[in-house]
């Protein structure tokens, strides 16, 4: 860490921020404390609607349209910025406080080359010139590890990766040297090999330029890496704040204990008998999309028994959606089949018989788009009932009501509601009810709790476990979450660019000797040990390099 | 039938916070979307009660021709002696009925095909889409005109050929927004499910668009309306006796020259009505969008 963290640079105090929903004003952060020094990195930490990325632009002076400030102040440098004009808080924005968003494809204009949006802040507020910022640029381009990096800034928002435009985006908010940046989940949406990378860097940079940084993540592995100390919220309201080691050795409050213990659940053990017949035998499949030359999928060959959680793991882009989409008939193969119970599947889902589809059921990640906004949780569950089972009147009800208390919400006060009227993990839920009203034996779950915060995944998965005893399912389960795998796998398959690399029972697969690339995404996921990252980093220069997809 | 009674109570419930909160949204609307309103409700009586409302029957000639208002005629009479306020409110019946008619069924035909290219894609929506260009490459009122005047000038046939024009139309917008919803996964569960064309168009999709295809819906009841006008008023659409605003402008536009106000009668019947739909669809529009940020 740096040595300079005297200076204070931020101050908040008592900050409350409203926002305008349903004709009223609702408080969403209520009298928040904090201070930042120089050089000096603060977490933040909570669960969606915790307020964390409302507060970290309440520190530039800002809120979201529909919000205002009203309450507390906030000084900057020794400018209060909560009664600051627009023109002072102009002139701040982007020079002496930048911003990181979540998703850098989003936040890039699309239409510019990096490397002008990387100097339009330098020229705009006066501090050089062309040249100059294109020069600089080059320079930051090196510094963070970009490949190429006299000529990378030329390239389009859409021609870089996802983990590079995420570093371009870092290097552009140090453009002006900031003393403040504020990272919103600024890694969230990558793979964890593209994840320590991006870490790496945003540490290094900050600590090279003694900037100071807010970093808001639900991740608490990943804050741990970062910050110097960290802030738990809840409802806008403060659940405690202390220094990084002794927040993680040694929590004070209730709910952060209940954080931290998330990452403990493990299944309960599978007596999966390993003579038994595979329920579904995939054999050497190959599949393209249409229209295109290049395999998606190559020689896929893998079984899953009845009874038992076979994790579909790998980064993006290395094939484990489509792999969904080939089992469940809607990208027919173009070599290799499904069989199912020993018998061959079709290929296309419209050629399969409604008993073949209704065995097999899935549930989705974006639980948002996977049920009809426009039809109520009794429409949503029940028509399964109605289209597989021929169940209708009081026959219909009484099983509706009971999947309902299977997923533990009550019937009576949730199955005339309409899906906006639930919160992301109810959802969920509902996707799960749909699925068994099905009465399926293998399920596909894909990504299903990525969406989710992790007190909210955590009681999904253990929902998904309970529901496992009690109706002897199989599932697959595609993640790029090894921690997701390691709770609830009994074997794993690992997938790179189309082709599973490795597979095998989980104690197996992730106990040495590893498969080269299993152990890369292993030794990549985050440990809460705040050393771990300098550990890694230091053991994988010592080794001859940083390694990833991504270079 | 054999619902229980708690289940048939809840279903009452439902409609009637349905009625409620339609209500408290009127009352909440702006002055602009009243207005547009009464307007409406005021030509649908005009509409429904006309034999009732009017003074004296539809084509029944009262009196000299152009007689400037007085008492027993209120508006005045027309070229041929026919009182203008009976006219305007028997208008109101013909030139509003028939465009409803013909907005409908555009919004059938162009409805039904567009969400059916959208879900089926590949060569359906090739040859569907491709048809509708070839419709659409053709100017709409030179293309009425034309096969108007091979057809002929019945009401029906008006109805066809106008109904037809716009439904290309209505095909482009329910296309484009069901291609938005074809692609969700709820859309990718129900086809997996194993559930047919028809379950997927209705159930699934209908719902989700069903917020801009009614806010069309207003704007096309417009374009109708002045199709039907403008054609009366070239003497290819509504004709005589029947009323209608459109021809009605032309059997008294000879009176503008001498600087009567008569033939605006008509024109005004036409403006008021196109302004009040389109306060009614803006507020709609405005509704409806803000309620997408919940999707």
């Amino acid at each position: 860490m740096n040595s300079d963290h005297n200076e204070l640079l931020l101050e908040v105090k008592g900050l409350s921020v409203e926002g305008f929903s349903e004709d009223k004003w609702h408080q969403i952060v209520n009298g928040v404390d904090f201070c930042l020094n120089r050089g000096e990195i603060l977490g933040l930490i909570g669960e969606s609607g915790a307020g964390k990325s409302t507060i970290g632009i309440a520190a530039m002076g800002f809120a979201k349209p529909g919000c205002r400030i009203n309450g507390g102040s906030i000084q900057f440098d020794g400018l209060e910025l909560t009664t600051a004009t627009a023109e002072e808080k102009r002139r701040l924005r982007g020079a002496r406080i930048a911003y990181v968003a979540q998703s850098a494809a989003a936040s890039f204009n699309p239409a510019h080359k990096l490397i002008d949006q990387f100097s339009e802040t330098v020229i705009q507020h006066g501090l050089g010139s062309r040249d100059q910022a294109y020069a600089d640029a080059k320079e930051l381009y090196s510094k963070i590890r970009m490949p190429n990096p006299d000529t990378i800034g030329f390239r389009y928002p859409h021609q870089v990766s996802g983990g590079q435009l995420q570093r371009a985006m870092t290097a552009m908010a140090l453009a002006c040297r900031p003393d403040l940046i504020i990272f919103d989940e600024p890694t969230t949406a990558l793979d964890v090999t593209t994840q320590i990378e991006v870490l790496s860097t945003i540490k290094d940079i900050v600590e090279q330029f003694n900037t100071a940084a807010i970093y808001i993540t639900h991740d608490l592995a990943v804050v741990a890496q970062m910050a110097d100390k960290i802030k738990v919220l809840r409802y806008g309201e403060s659940v405690e704040e202390s220094e990084t080691r002794s927040m993680l050795s040694d929590p004070q409050k209730d709910y952060t204990k209940s954080l931290w213990a998330v990452r403990s659940f493990r299944k309960t053990e599978q007596n999966v008998d390993a003579s038994s017949l595979p329920l579904l035998k995939v054999q050497n499949v190959t599949a393209i999309y249409p229209g295109t030359s290049k395999e998606v999928l190559t020689d896929i060959e893998f079984e899953i028994r009845p009874n038992e959680t076979v994790a579909v793991v790998g980064e993006s882009g290395s094939g484990k959606s489509t792999l969904a989409r080939v089992i469940t008939g809607l990208l027919p193969p173009r070599q290799g089949q499904i069989l199912f119970e020993d018998q061959s599947l079709p290929s296309d889902y419209r050629s399969r018989s409604p008993g073949q589809l209704q065995k097999i059921q899935m549930i989705y990640q974006m639980a948002d788009t996977a049920i009809n906004p426009h039809h109520k949780i009794r429409d949503i569950v029940g028509r399964p009932l109605t289209f597989y089972l021929g169940l209708e009147g009081q026959a219909k009800q009484k099983r509706l009501r009971k999947l309902m208390e299977m997923i533990e919400m009550d019937p009576d006060q949730y199955l005339d509601r309409l899906p906006g009227e639930l919160s992301g993990g109810q959802k969920q839920r509902i996707c799960i009810a749909r699925a068994l009203a099905a009465d399926p034996s293998f399920i596909i779950c894909d990504e299903v709790t990525s969406a989710l915060d992790q007190l909210v995944a955590e009681g999904i998965l253990r929902l998904l476990d309970r529901l496992q005893q009690e109706f002897n399912l199989a599932y697959m389960f595609i993640t790029h979450d090894l921690a997701t795998v390691n709770a609830i796998a009994d074997r794993v398959v690992v997938m790179l660019q189309g082709k599973i690399v490795d597979q095998g029972p989980k104690n197996e697969v992730f106990q040495p000797p590893y498969h080269e690339y299993t152990e890369l995404l292993l030794s990549s996921v985050p440990e809460m040990d705040p050393d771990w990252m300098d550990r890694v980093i230091a053991e994988r220069l010592a080794k001859g390099g940083l390694k990833s997809a991504d270079n | 039938m054999n619902q229980s009674p708690d289940i048939q109570s809840m279903t009452n419930s439902a409609v009637s916070t349905r009625t409620s909160r339609i209500l408290k949204e009127l009352a909440k609307a702006p002055f602009s979307a009243k207005l547009g309103l009464l307007i409406i409700v005021v030509y649908v009586f005009a509409a429904v009660f006309a034999p009732w409302l009017a003074p004296y029957g539809e084509s029944e000639i009262v009196g000299k021709k152009y007689v400037l208002a007085n008492d027993t005629f209120l508006l005045g009479t027309d070229n041929l002696g026919r009182d203008m306020l009976s006219r305007i409110i028997y208008g109101a019946r013909n030139t509003v009925g028939i465009a409803l008619i013909t907005t409908i069924y555009a919004f059938l035909l162009g409805g039904i095909t567009g969400i059916f290219a959208a879900v089926i894609g590949g060569w359906t929506d090739q040859l569907l889409s491709r048809t509708v260009d070839i419709l659409m490459a053709i100017p709409a009122l030179i293309f009425a005109m034309l096969l108007l005047s091979i057809f002929g000038t019945s009401v029906p046939s008006l109805i066809l050929i106008i109904g037809l024009l716009d439904a290309t139309r209505v095909f482009r917008l329910c296309r484009a927004v069901s291609l938005n919803v074809v692609v969700m996964d709820f859309v990718e569960a129900a086809k997996l499910r194993g559930e047919k064309l028809v379950w997927i168009t209705i159930r699934e999709v209908l719902p989700s668009i069903s917020a801009p295809l009614a806010a069309e819906f207003g704007i096309r009841f417009c374009f109708v309306f002045l199709t039907i006008s403008a054609l009366s008023f070239l003497g290819l659409g509504i004709q005589p006796p029947t009323a209608d605003w459109g021809s009605m402008v032309r059997d008294t536009a000879d009176l503008i020259t001498f600087e009567d106000y008569t033939p605006l009668i008509p024109a005004a019947a036409i403006a008021i009505l196109t302004i009040g739909v389109n306060f009614v669809v803006d507020w709609f529009l405005q509704k409806t969008s803000g309620l997408k940020d919940e999707f």
